[in-house]
């Protein structure tokens, strides 16, 4: 029962990711990246992580709505705009190239995990916990990153103030 | 294989639920919006001459939605056209998964919580969720390459994404009074008395959390007096005027599955849930047999009732319609059934009277009591949804901006702090 689950959102997961890069609609790629998220999520629920499932779709999937919106607001596309020029040839090798190194690696990287896992307690990663150490150990980070996301809305309502 | 087994059982329950109340929530609409606007509303479908006072219309309304063209113009994305509709009302669907409706059914070796996922996050998983919903209409929006829609679909998304902010700001206050996020400890938490006679339920300790969260759910919830997305006055009818058929009966499903799970919403939050004022479920168990008692004479006493009240409806209904049509003798079958309900109701009783309840029976029937009390105070809630959209009328899109963002989220922050000083307060005197 959970192999199927898991078979079919990991399916979906990678399939959305494929489809994100490949679809020539930027609202197609959105839409697909939602899929592969949505799917990731699954997987972490599947694995009683309940947070970050919840995290994964609140700000992940959530958040590409504003892609969607500025894909039909601001670019606005017409068909002829969405045909891609022709590949050229050096340019034709050099993803040929990249994309061995890239399988090199990643099988490189494979072969670097250890064997078997190791079970963590299954209150990792719930919401006390998150929040317990968010106030204690990392109680300044925590506060830098607020004061930035801070500066960043102060940032964007003023650049924003220019244009209105 | 048991676990699965009450898993599903209790998943096919709530939806259920949410889906019985979309036929429920259109009549309350038409009737409640004749009602208001002093007309007499839907009163002629019948199914062998049973009216039920417009209930049957719904019958008819699915019959011709089902039965009529699916129009798929031109130059539409579909694809997406086709799966707006259903991404809506399914992601809603999902969110119920977190609606506790009664308290654990404890009886023997079994303690089964009723509530279909005890998740940690709790409420945030409804926030996430009900994220994904605005999917749906910008996706119609979009797909039906009309300006209208694309309007409808936009305002929509700008719409949820603010209202989203002061929706979960004011549910902070909630989760510092009751110490959790997880929905059933919440209602727990609200069983409690606040000096001795008011039950500590979430609209007495956070009545400005209460305000905010109600006025952003409606937002949310893309009911009057915030359904701009479809402000048939301005953009004839906003995302869906391109469906037609089953697929536009989807959207109207997907915004009553919205008002349901938002009436749920507040009722956990802040009206005790399942809670019965005055009577935690220790108390209901322990006198099962005499709850059960007074609600069968009750409903032995309304049954009669209602067969006098049928029977002199009867009266004064014969001859409305032409000879031969069923509808003159509505009063008289509804008086039968209301007279087999009162034997039925009766014999009950007499038989209880001289029996005494099991174990399983009493944690049976307390359920039974507190899953009537959430529904009850559900349908109260879908009612003022109903009630508030024949009231007030539509913001325009910047009122409905600046209330957004000028006025409910320094509320709400203003709520926090306040809720935040009480709370200090509170545990320094105690």
């Amino acid at each position: 029962m959970q192999l199927v689950a898991f078979y079919i959102f990991a399916a979906l997961s990678v399939l959305g990711a494929i489809l994100m890069v490949t679809r020539k609609n930027p609202l197609g790629g959105a839409v697909a990246l939602v899929v592969s998220l949505a799917s990731l999520a699954a997987l972490f629920a599947m694995l009683h992580a309940e947070f970050v499932f919840i995290l994964q779709i609140l700000l992940y999937a959530g958040a590409i709505m504003v892609l969607i919106i500025f894909t039909i607001m601001l670019l606005n596309l017409s068909r002829e705009e969405l045909k891609e020029p022709p590949v050229g040839k050096v340019k034709g090798l050099f993803i040929l190239a990249a994309t061995v190194v890239g399988l090199v690696g990643f099988i490189r990287v494979l072969r670097l995990l250890p064997e078997g896992t190791e079970y963590v307690a299954p209150t990792f990663g719930n919401i006390e916990k998150v929040g317990t150490m968010m106030l204690t150990d990392y109680l300044y980070p925590f506060e830098i990153i607020s004061v930035l996301l801070l500066v960043a809305i102060v940032g964007v309502v003023l650049l924003a103030k220019k244009i209105i | 294989m048991e676990f699965h087994l009450i898993g599903l059982g209790k998943a096919v329950f709530i939806w259920a639920v949410a889906l019985t109340c979309i036929p429920i929530l259109i009549w309350f609409e038409r009737k409640g919006a004749a009602f208001i606007q002093d007309r007499v509303g839907p009163n002629r479908a019948a199914v062998l001459g049973v009216r039920l006072a417009g209930i049957v219309h719904n019958i008819s309304d699915v019959v011709k939605l089902l039965t009529k063209e699916m129009m798929v113009p031109a130059h539409t994305n579909k694809w997406y056209f086709t799966i707006a509709p259903f991404v809506g009302i399914t992601v809603l669907l999902f969110a119920f998964a977190v609606v506790p409706w009664a308290d654990n059914l404890r009886f023997g070796r079994w303690d089964i919580p009723m509530q279909v996922a005890n998740l940690n996050g709790g409420i945030l998983y409804i926030l996430a969720i009900t994220s994904l919903e605005v999917y749906g209409i910008v996706l119609a929006g979009w797909s039906s390459n009309n300006k209208f829609s694309l309007l409808g679909a936009l305002r929509s998304s700008a719409q949820m994404i603010s209202y989203e902010i002061p929706l979960a700001l004011s549910l902070i206050g909630v989760f510092m009074v009751f110490g959790t996020v997880q929905l059933g400890e919440i209602v727990r938490g609200q069983g409690e008395l606040l000096w001795g006679f008011l039950p500590r339920w979430g609209v007495f300790v956070q009545p400005l959390g209460f305000l905010i969260f109600l006025t952003a759910a409606f937002a949310e919830a893309n009911r009057n007096p915030f359904d701009i997305p479809e402000g048939e006055s301005e953009i004839v009818a906003g995302y869906h005027v391109e469906y037609s058929g089953i697929r536009f009966a989807l959207f109207y499903m997907g915004e009553y599955v919205a008002i349901v799970l938002s009436a749920a919403m507040v009722t956990t939050l802040f009206f005790g849930g399942w809670q019965i004022p005055y009577l935690p479920t220790d108390r209901i168990v322990a006198n099962a047999s005499t709850v059960l008692r007074v609600l069968l004479t009750v409903g032995a006493v309304l049954s009669f009732v209602s067969a006098i009240v049928f029977l002199r409806y009867d009266k004064r209904l014969s001859g409305t319609w032409a000879k031969g049509d069923l509808r003159n003798q509505e009063g008289k079958i509804l008086a039968v059934v209301a007279i087999i309900f009162f034997v039925m109701h009766l014999v009950a009783a007499i038989v209880l009277w001289s029996v005494e309840l099991p174990e399983w029976g009493t944690a049976v029937v307390a359920v039974l009591a507190q899953t009537g009390m959430f529904v009850l105070k559900l349908l109260f809630f879908c009612w003022l949804f109903i009630w508030v959209r024949w009231t007030l009328p539509r913001f325009r899109y910047d009122q409905l901006m600046r209330l957004g963002w000028k006025n409910l989220i320094p509320l709400a922050f203003l709520n926090i702090f306040v809720t935040g000083f009480i709370i200090l307060l509170v545990e320094r005197s105690g």
